[in-house]
């Protein structure tokens, strides 16, 4: 078996609102799955539950073979496995681009100063910063920061990846850079759960496409196809918006 | 009217040996309250989000009986006069522990009482900064390092602390100002800092003007090093 994210009748509430509906999803390894559907559908919820930054409330939920949420006092276990990439960034503002980068492998994989600013400098050098590593957050442009901080998340090493909304809150002609480390990422193999509305990304990359309505699964299938020929109306009024967009 | 600088000359060496023991038990005080109101004002705020404690699995009675004790304690200090606290510690204490424990002949020394008193005034009203400053931490920095699998302690060390104690620092210098000011109260149970030496040179020769004037001169050079020394932490560490 080489599922990685198992999903087995999971449900999410806060107090009287359920946001997730019996989701029944497993994620094979190496999978690019690209999670689209309107604001609100549960998309960015179930993504925060894979690494337990929202606690599943019904169901289970197998990450690594860590079985939520039986074994949540094992959460940093999983942690350690799952990059996280987020729409607002989320810079450590009072560390340069390089000590951001080398903060995770050095806390959590106990690696020593110089192991990790090795690791930061490659890292940086890869998603095109090389020449920033100095540079605090306050001082790079938007795209230039998502793109430290997915090198943040690929410091520790992870298995998979988790991408919340990263182009969503950036100037349209910063998107691009960002998209390709993301192609750049996924093309090396690894495993990636992505939110986003680049279709762009969604078409070259992913290998996946799960569409969310109303916290439930309601499409999952092969991106291009689904892009290009979707059946469902309720699909194809949701792409005219985010093409129009 | 006439201003005698020999007045002032005569009494330097009593204003210098105040204004000492004022310092003292100032600075003493703060930082014995700043260590207090950090742990207060942590408390205040364990197992919230803003100390990743529902991602962490708080224990909830734990962080309700914490939040309980800090809360009990800085309504207690911040609803009561620092005068009257420092009457309090200084007579009533050590009956109170006579009455609960049986020990007798507990006393405390009038300065010991006075730094003890600052330190737990100072320390309710720092609680709150420290709430306020970690309170105003972007929680998508929090869920940032928990996402990467670092204990709470971590978190704590490496990203809540230093980012609470940049934006901490304004009101904290504020507080350590207002602190040294009020151990001029400490007039009431005998402890010879600034404000008792100025009465009493002032009560030997009745030279109202220029003793009051020297003795605010006093003060005014201490707040004043303070403020400078806090400005130059705040220049260094760069707010952001």
């Amino acid at each position: 078996m080489n599922s990685i994210i198992e999903f087995k009748n999971v449900d999410k509430s806060y107090g009287d609102l359920q946001v997730l509906y019996d989701i029944d999803l497993t994620i094979e390894k190496n999978e690019v799955v690209v999670l689209i559907g309107p604001s609100g559908s549960g998309k960015s919820t179930l993504l925060r539950c894979i690494n337990g930054l929202e606690m599943i409330t019904g169901g289970e939920l197998i990450v690594d073979k860590i079985k939520l949420p039986e074994q949540k006092q094992h959460i940093r276990e999983i942690r350690k496995e799952v990059g996280m990439v987020f729409q607002q960034f989320n810079l450590f503002p009072h560390m340069s681009a390089l000590d951001n980068v080398a903060f995770g492998p050095r806390k959590t994989r106990g690696l020593s100063k110089t192991e990790s600013y090795e690791i930061a400098h490659d890292l940086l050098k890869k998603v095109g910063l090389g020449d920033r590593s100095d540079h605090f957050p306050a001082e790079l442009s938007g795209g230039q920061q998502q793109r430290v901080a997915i090198a943040r998340a690929l410091a520790i090493k992870p298995k998979v990846m988790l991408f919340d909304e990263p182009t969503s809150a950036l100037d349209p002609e910063l998107i691009e850079e960002v998209v390709n480390v993301m192609i750049a990422v996924a093309k090396e193999g690894m495993t990636m759960v992505v939110v986003t509305h680049e279709m762009n990304f969604a078409t070259k990359a992913g290998t996946r496409l799960l569409f969310m309505d109303e916290g439930r699964i309601a499409e999952d299938g092969d991106p291009v196809k689904l892009i290009k020929t979707p059946e469902s109306d309720r699909l194809k009024s949701f792409l005219r918006h985010v093409v129009e967009e | 009217m006439d201003f005698e600088f020999s007045v002032i000359i005569e009494s330097i060496p009593s204003l210098l040996a105040g204004s000492k023991l004022t310092w003292y038990i100032a600075i003493i005080g703060i930082l014995g309250g700043l260590v207090l109101g950090t742990v207060a004002g942590l408390l205040r705020i364990s197992g919230t989000h803003a100390v990743g404690g529902e991602f962490y699995g708080f224990s909830q009675v734990l962080s309700k009986i914490a939040q309980k004790l800090a809360v009990a304690y800085i309504e207690l200090i911040r609803g009561t006069p620092i005068l009257v606290q420092a009457m309090f510690i200084y007579f009533a204490l050590p009956m109170l522990i006579t009455g609960v424990t049986g020990i007798k002949g507990i006393r405390f020394e009038a300065l010991t009482a006075a730094i003890i008193t600052i330190m737990i005034n100072a320390g309710a009203y720092m609680a709150e900064i420290v709430r306020g400053a970690v309170l105003s931490i972007d929680k998508g920095l929090i869920e940032a390092g928990m996402a990467m699998g670092i204990s709470r302690l971590q978190l704590i060390a490496n990203i809540i602390a230093p980012l609470a104690f940049r934006r901490a620092i304004p009101p904290l210098g504020n507080q350590f100002i207002i602190s040294l000011k009020d151990t001029s109260l400490f007039i009431v149970i005998g402890v010879g800092e600034l404000t008792r030496q100025g009465q009493e040179i002032m009560a030997s020769n009745f030279r109202a003007l220029e003793i009051w004037s020297a003795v605010a001169f006093c003060y005014l050079i201490m707040t004043s090093a303070l403020a400078l020394t806090l400005k130059y932490i705040e220049k260094r560490m760069k707010i952001i």
